[in-house]
């Protein structure tokens, strides 16, 4: 095995590179279907984390991986940002966090991945001070059988799982340090 | 009543703390420790780290469905002109022009083909075209900073640009980054995301800097450095540099290979 290269922080000057129009619309506004998953990043005082970058992927509705290309569309004449087709469901966001920490991502409901599984929505964290990304997950439900969030004390295992408020919109806060500590994962 | 700022601590201090650290590391390395691949999270000479790592262990998924594939780009989400940095503007930006390429790989030296790699950097004086950056260095009106490619079917990018300069912060005082340009790859699983920093060879700032050092193992640390490669340099247009990058983490093509 080959020694990995090192991770290093996003630092603060990534907006003007990463971040692009639509990143957290994986689907239109209006779109039937389309449920609302948001929340704030919060460091280890409470504080909102205004310079996190959020990542997500996640299957189809009907549990695909494939994940269409086309996230980050460009005209081709004036190379500005296009935004994505429509056709086709890319499984991918990317939502810099607002001046309050705070983030929001308009898609569709993930299917199973594998049969029978539970699904969620695969987060990967950067923020200006971490010096490695972190991962975590959105279950939009909570029942049993879940292979991870079986093996988690209850009030770990709640920092995993969106809560609904009005319809189609889930809050979902990440927590980087403290005693509501997210829980983040490890893939080996 | 007013409250006066906190005087920045100056560089010693910083320095004694990443010395600390760095001989705690060896010590457990020669005691038989794991290698440490990755910066350490929680590294307080980072000012910045000691609110934002958590303090619980990461917990090891059971099953990784999702996460062992990965988002896919294509030929939608680049144009040509993404590669090269000296091009976005009418005029030639200021500065040393550069070529910068490596190949990208999986933990197993496979080639990682058609994955999008992101770099953004300093213009040529070490100020980025950002509005948070307020350092008194000049904007550079043909130097954007930002750029994207696929890599090829060899997991090949190549990027021209100039080479960025040194920049001030504000961990402590008299704080500087070494030159660098910030990646950012896909694999093909979530899992092998990787953003990080590109150096250059033989920076005198590399002592000085809690980011860098953040990495406690000096062949880790030497895997962020870039080869100047005489044979990548154009005569009488550019210096050429070398930088492979092998991304972390499972993925389903590993999986599936058995392994
Ligand atoms: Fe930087």
């Amino acid at each position: 095995m080959r020694p990995p290269t090192p991770s290093q922080t996003i630092g603060p000057f990534y907006g003007y590179a990463l971040p692009f129009a639509g990143g957290g619309d994986l689907v239109p506004p209006g779109h039937p279907g389309a449920i609302i998953v948001h929340g704030a990043v919060l460091d280890g005082a409470g504080q909102p984390i205004p310079d996190a970058l959020l990542e997500f992927w996640q299957a189809d509705p009907a549990g695909g991986l494939t994940g269409a290309p086309g996230s980050m569309r460009r005209d081709p004449v004036t190379g500005s940002f296009a935004g994505r087709s429509g056709v086709g469901f890319t499984g991918f966001g990317r939502v810099a966090a607002d001046a309050d920490g705070h983030w929001t991502l308009r898609t569709l409901p993930p299917g199973p991945a594998a049969p029978g599984a539970l699904p969620y929505i695969s987060v990967c964290v950067f923020a200006r001070g971490l010096l490695h990304h972190l991962y975590t997950r959105v279950y939009l439900e909570d029942t049993a059988g879940d292979p991870l969030l079986d093996s988690l004390d209850p009030d770990r295992r709640a920092t995993l799982i969106a809560r609904p408020e009005q319809d189609g919109t889930y809050r979902f806060d990440i927590r980087l340090q403290g005693g509501e500590e997210t829980v983040f994962l490890d893939f080996g | 009543m007013s409250t006066t700022p906190p005087t920045p601590e100056p560089q010693a201090v910083i320095d004694a703390e990443m010395a600390r650290i760095r001989t705690e590391a060896e010590k457990a390395a020669a005691d038989g420790a794991p290698e440490e691949l990755q910066p350490r999270r929680d590294y307080p000479p980072y000012r910045s780290s000691v609110l934002r790592h958590p303090e619980r262990p990461l917990v090891a998924a059971p099953e990784a469905f999702t996460e062992l594939r990965g988002p896919v780009f294509g030929v939608t989400d680049v144009t040509e002109l993404d590669s090269d940095l000296t091009r976005q503007h009418h005029g030639e930006p200021l500065g040393e022009r550069i070529v910068v390429t490596g190949r990208v790989l999986d933990r197993d030296g496979r080639p990682v083909r058609g994955q999008l790699v992101e770099i953004w950097q300093a213009n040529a004086s070490g100020r980025y075209a950002h509005k948070r950056d307020q350092h008194p260095a000049p904007l550079d009106p043909n130097f954007t900073g930002t750029g994207r490619c696929l890599t090829d079917d060899e997991g090949r990018y190549t990027f021209t640009s100039i080479k960025p300069g040194a920049y001030p912060w504000r961990n402590h005082l008299n704080a500087w980054r070494p030159a660098h340009i910030h990646f950012s790859l896909f694999g093909t699983a979530f899992t092998q995301r990787l953003i990080t920093q590109m150096y250059f060879p033989n920076d005198p700032l590399f002592p000085y800097d809690p980011i860098f050092n953040s990495i406690t193992d000096e062949r880790a640390r030497q895997r962020l450095i870039a080869t100047y490669d005489h044979d990548l340099s154009s005569p009488e247009w550019s210096l050429g540099y070398r930088w492979d990058i092998v991304l972390d983490g499972p993925s389903a093509t590993c999986m599936e290979e058995g392994r």
